[in-house]
């Protein structure tokens, strides 16, 4: 095994990437491209090595593993990092993605360079140290610091509402945080440690949990972002730079769904089971409303954006069913999304860079001079519609099997999605791809350059290679999914035998669901 | 040898559409010819090793693929009869419609592409025939509706193509949205999604033996009654695949596609599927007899409603459309009465004379340049003779032509037929309703048949003269595709009749179809009364008839009847509105909704309350703020003094409550 603190390491590389950036002058074409290479190198860099915390992980052992302790300030707060099935493909994710995004970055950002790389990187670096964090302050840090390189990008590098966009954005993340820090020094006066795996044993008072899951809540709700709290997500998407929009959509979309699973389902799991109603209609609603809403949108990136709040409706769904298929489903949903929802921000900048609008209307007939364009575009649209086959659909259906078996009707409302989802991808997609090449300005368009082949190729191999063997993804969250239900179930059982409601012994119903 | 079949045409669309560009449109179209030829020898080879021989369901595991808590789905082709048949219809059709291709596309400069999507396509259906779970089934489901979705739109200039492509799309997916919630239940009532497990419980499951009480949208039933809402759930993705009455409105529409498509995806093959669906999952369909009812209803309206639309249409394609659309009524009235194996036999002779019907359509549209509508035809029969008798051929065995009471006939005249008698024999409550639907949906049809064939082919030409100096026969690469499907249409009906629907049925399907001990339509319905097996016959009769004297005899009656009844005409050339009424109900409203939410939800509500609400609210306080620092010094020192004033008294207090 490994006995080095790899995950230390895979998520400071982008950390120390930056102090080789740092001397390097902007102001020349020799010192960008340096920039950006170095940029490249330490991202690949970083990625190679997390295939080997992949490589290590036990996917049968349902703890956190690679675990590092180091004691930091009395023993009350730790420096603890540590992965398990639930963490362990987001920081592949994470690291997957960055190069990517460095690439895109590659031509159509050109002010700046050395400052937008050093955003990147550090945002690697807290993405990272999020999924790693074994230490619940440790958590918070990466958590509200990896916001400030994001703020940045999109205020600096943005498009001409930028700071209105930025400034919507923290203003709704902030208002979470600070009610999750009160959350965390709560759990920390009642617990008395900040140790995830620690607290994960410990038992929070029925009447405390109501109150502690509303906090966290109000965070990772935004982070979702669930209905109603998702309108900054629109404006962030559309003033971000390509490569800012698909962090966005990739990575830190994520942080909310990750959140719910480490914290609120098994950590209050009483309140969980109190709130699944309430999650249920927010998800649902989520999910017509801005499939809806999507469907009139007349800016592509809106409209994926859109169509990203209705998918983590699936995945808020999927987790607070609170069974096997509901959680891997979300799981798989999150992961999915990241790669497809990263790729049509990327299909977008292909033609942004080429005509500078993201306006759909300025677009029409592209199949005729950009086939391979075409082609990369339908797959993840197809990916996005959730068609058998992509990675979208294993997701979407698993996530919809959870539901069903939780609520019937949550399934059948969420089902309306699928025809929805159909209608406005495809509406897109019409509008931009098909119909007679008519406009001038688009006859000059050239098909995907080399870059954006390597960019898109790569994506389309795995949205396609995970809809047909999802195993990889399914088999590595398993044993960590079942031991999450297993003891949700069984906190839920002992609450209700102490209430004295529950006939039946604890062992049955616990082997019933964690089925 | 199953891994062939089923893998040749994937890996003929892969060639064609990843290599179409380097190697060639020739070299595509063969290869993916080729491939096709080969995987239909092939299926031939499983019809009789399966079917006819001795052969037991054969299962191929290919790959693992969900698996999740205690669902287990694996790629995997299950072979038994039913498969077999749908193998040959499928890799028989699709090799022709390939061939035929060959000679249709040739002006098309998008050729490797084209036939990349038809391997595609083909790919798709046969994961759909060969699944062995209901997941694979949905995989192939959806898979075979992208196909048709690119298919559809392959000219992707026309903006009619696009949105006929579109529609199809979406239409479909609201029958799988009953499809995939019909998964989920039989996942909750049986605890898996293959069929074997399915199949070995079902009877249990239906008395009531699987979970005691099951919550299904607030109803809470017994796992009978949950199996029925089941059935008809899944029923309701057959509806959308098989253009059935409510979700029909798309099957017309994709006649934008390049003709060769709608005569394999919207003709033989796809629309099948939800015959074929409901066939497959027979053991539990049987089982709720609620769930037969309303598919023998929506089968006995399908075929009656299209018929009736194709009596007015004048879109060449457009009437072979409809009646596609009422053929497939008449199979879901065999399915709902229990009689499953007309339902294949019906399926699978019409597979042979429909695609006929359209290589024929178009071979015509070919000879005259593109034109599809017939008012602009008329007169061809002399100048294009072999693709005029393929389609009298055509027309015979769809109008069911035979002589009663022998064994002589066209493929149509036995299966159509079937139907119709169990229709009249079978115990369904709705069995009267059902027959005499059919009986006038029968007479319809020849109506219209023979109305295409005197509009298209009889009479004065109609079209200009330059056209008619062009009007050519097709190419032998075209017409022998033809000739191979007219010798299924006149002889698949009495070389088959006995294994499908006869007294070969036990040995030839064996576990392949259920029914029911107390199911007896195979036995019954060949007790009907003299009168009822003739009146079929009759109504082909009397159709012919009607259509000669419209078109030949007397021109003038048609138009005088349509200006006549021009209410009834209008609703009838109109599709009795349903396009209409659809854009009303379903597409305006949710637009509507759609600009309402994004308007007044999110920007004047939440935005409006949240985000930019508050930046509003503190640039108000901000503002006065700013008011107040007006310069002079005396206004500072005021507030100063009254800052000062407060700390104190706050300070006094304070220590006073101590």
């Amino acid at each position: 095994m490994i006995d080095w603190p790899i995950l230390t390491v895979v998520t400071f590389i982008p950390l120390v990437t930056v102090l080789f950036i740092l001397p390097i002058r902007d102001d020349t074409e020799t010192g960008r491209r340096n920039i950006r290479n170095v940029a490249l190198l330490g991202t690949v860099f970083t990625f190679i090595l997390s295939l080997f915390v992949l490589a290590g992980f036990d996917p049968a052992d349902p703890g956190f593993q690679m675990v590092e302790n180091l004691p930091l300030a009395g023993a009350a707060f730790t420096y603890a990092m540590g992965v398990d099935g639930i963490s362990v493909l987001f920081v592949i994710l994470t690291t997957f993605l960055m190069p990517l995004c460095i690439l895109a970055s590659w031509r159509s950002v050109d002010t700046r360079v050395r400052d937008y790389m050093v955003a990147f990187l550090i945002l690697e670096t807290m993405m990272i140290g999020v999924f790693c964090a074994l230490d619940i302050v440790l958590f918070y840090v990466f958590f509200e610091a990896g916001l400030i390189p994001m703020f940045i990008i999109i205020g600096v590098w943005g498009g001409k509402r930028r700071v209105y966009a930025s400034f919507k954005f923290f203003l709704y993340t902030l208002l979470g945080s600070v009610l999750m820090l009160l959350a965390i020094m709560a759990m920390f006066w009642d617990a008395g440690t900040t140790n995830i795996a620690e607290l994960l044993t410990h038992d929070f008072p029925a009447s405390m949990q109501t109150w502690l899951w509303l906090a966290f809540f109000a965070s990772f709700a935004v982070k979702m972002p669930m209905w109603p709290v998702h309108t900054w997500l629109p404006d962030a998407h559309v003033e971000a730079p390509t490569a800012g929009s698909v962090i966005l959509a990739g990575i830190l979309l994520k942080l909310g769904g990750y959140g719910f699973l480490r914290f609120s389902l098994p950590m209050f799991p009483l309140a969980s089971a109190d709130f699944a109603p309430f999650i249920f209609t927010l998800s649902v609603v989520a999910i017509i409303y801005t499939s809806l809403v999507a469907l009139m949108q007349d800016d592509m990136k809106k409209l994926i954006a859109y169509s990203s709040v209705a998918h983590m409706g699936y995945v808020t769904m999927g987790i607070f069913a609170a069974n096997m298929q509901g959680i891997q489903g979300a799981i798989f949903q999150m992961i999915s999304h990241g790669l497809v929802s990263g790729a049509l921000f990327l299909c977008v900048g292909v033609v942004y860079d080429r005509l500078h609008t993201r306006e759909i209307a300025a677009y029409g007939g592209l199949a005729n001079t950009m086939p391979k364009y075409a082609t990369a575009f339908l797959v993840f649209t197809m990916a996005n519609v959730g068609l058998p086959g992509t990675s979208g659909f294993v997701g979407e259906f698993l996530t919809l099997v959870g539901a069903f078996r939780a609520n019937t009707w949550v399934a059948f409302f969420a089902a309306i999605g699928v025809i929805l989802s159909a209608a406005y991808a495809l509406w897109l997609y019409r509008r931009v791809i098909f119909g007679a090449l008519e406009k001038e300005s688009l006859k000059a368009m050239l098909d995907l350059s080399g870059r954006e082949k390597i960019l898109l190729y790569p994506l389309i191999a795995l949205v396609i290679l995970f809809g047909v063997y999802p195993a990889p993804i399914l088999d590595a969250t398993a044993a960590s999914v079942e031991a999450l239900i297993f003891n949700y179930t069984a906190s839920l059982d002992a609450a209700r035998t102490v209430a004295g409601t529950a006939a039946q012994t604890v062992a049955d119903s616990v082997a019933q669901t964690t089925r | 040898m199953y891994h062939l079949i089923v893998f040749l045409p994937l890996i003929g669309a892969i060639i064609a559409g990843l290599f179409g560009r380097s190697i060639g449109a020739k070299a595509s179209e063969y290869v993916t010819s080729l491939f096709l030829v080969v995987a239909a020898v092939l299926s031939w080879v499983a019809f009789f090793t399966v079917a006819l021989g001795e052969g037991e369901t054969v299962r191929v595991p290919v790959l693992q693929w969900v698996q999740s808590g205690n669902l287990d789905v694996d790629w995997a082709l299950r072979i038994d009869t039913l498969t077999a048949v749908m193998l040959v219809v499928v890799n028989t059709v699709s090799s022709l419609v390939h061939i035929y291709s060959i000679g249709y596309m040739h002006n098309d400069p998008h050729r490797p592409r084209f036939f990349a999507y038809l391997s595609l396509f083909t790919f798709m259906m046969l994961m759909l025939v060969t699944s062995d779970n209901l997941l694979q089934m949905f995989f192939g489901w959806e898979g075979v509706g992208l196909a048709s979705y690119l298919l559809i739109g392959f000219w992707f200039k026309k903006p009619s193509a696009n949105a006929a492509a579109m529609k199809a799309f979406i239409v479909n997916r609201v029958g799988d949205f009953g499809f995939i919630l019909g998964i989920f239940g039989i996942f909750v009532l049986f605890g898996a999604i293959n069929f074997d497990p399915i199949f070995a419980n079902a009877a249990d499951i239906a008395q009531g033996g699987g979970p005691a009480v099951i919550d299904l949208f607030g109803m809470e039933l017994n796992s009978g009654d949950a199996l029925t809402w089941v059935c008809l759930l899944l029923f309701l993705g057959a509806m959308g695949k098989s253009a059935q009455f409510l979700l029909h409105t798309w099957l017309p529409d994709a006649m934008e596609g390049p003709t060769p498509v709608s005569a394999l995806i919207h003709a033989a093959t796809m629309v099948t599927a939800g015959v074929f669906l409901v066939a497959r999952m027979s053991p539990i369909f049987e089982l709720s007899p609620d769930a037969l009812v309303v598919v023998t209803i929506v089968g006995a309206i399908t075929a009656f409603f299209a018929a009736t639309v194709g009596l007015v249409q004048n879109d060449i394609k457009r009437v072979i459309a409809y009646s596609t659309c009422s053929q497939l009524g008449y199979m879901f009235v065999a399915l709902g009465i229990g009689a499953y194996g007309a339902a294949i036999f019906h399926l699978f002779t019409h597979a042979f004379f429909k695609a006929l019907l359209f290589l024929g359509a178009g071979s015509v549209i070919h000879s005259v340049s593109d034109e599809q509508d017939m008012r602009r035809m008329g007169g061809l029969r002399k100048h294009i003779p072999m693709t005029y008798w393929m389609m009298i051929i055509g027309t015979l065995a769809l109008t069911g032509v035979g002589i009663p009471f022998t064994i002589i006939g066209t493929a149509g005249f036995f299966s159509k037929d079937f139907i119709i008698e169990a229709a009249f024999a079978a115990q369904s409550p709705v069995s009267a309703m059902a027959f005499t639907l059919l009986v006038i949906a029968a007479l319809f049809t020849s109506f219209y048949s023979w109305r295409l064939i005197f509009m298209t082919f009889h009479g004065k030409p109609r079209a200009s003269a330059d056209v008619m100096h062009h009007v050519h026969e097709s190419p032998p690469v075209m017409l022998v595709p033809l000739y191979i499907l007219a010798a299924g249409a006149l002889l698949a009906g009495i070389l088959f009749k006995e294994f499908f629907f006869g007294h070969d049925y036990g040995p030839f399907w064996r576990e392949a179809l259920f029914t029911l001990p107390e199911n007896q339509i195979l036995e019954d319905f060949h007790h009907v009364p003299g009168l009822v097996a003739l009146a079929p016959f009759f109504a082909m009769l009397i159709g012919l008839a009607t259509a000669w004297y419209f078109y030949i005899r007397s021109p003038e009656t048609p138009k005088r009847l349509a200006r006549e009844h021009n209410g009834l005409y209008k609703f009838l050339l109109n599709k009795w509105y349903f396009d209409e009424l659809y854009d009303f109900l379903f597409v305006r409203p949710a637009m509507r909704l759609g600009a309402f939410l994004w308007k007044k939800g999110d920007q004047a509500t939440i935005d409006g309350l949240g985000p930019d609400g508050i930046a509003a609210r503190v640039n108000d306080i901000t503002g006065r703020l700013v008011r107040l620092q007006t310069g002079y010094l005396y206004h500072y020192a005021f507030v100063m003094l009254i800052g000062v004033a407060a700390l104190i008294t706050w300070m006094m207090l304070g220590s006073a409550f101590r």
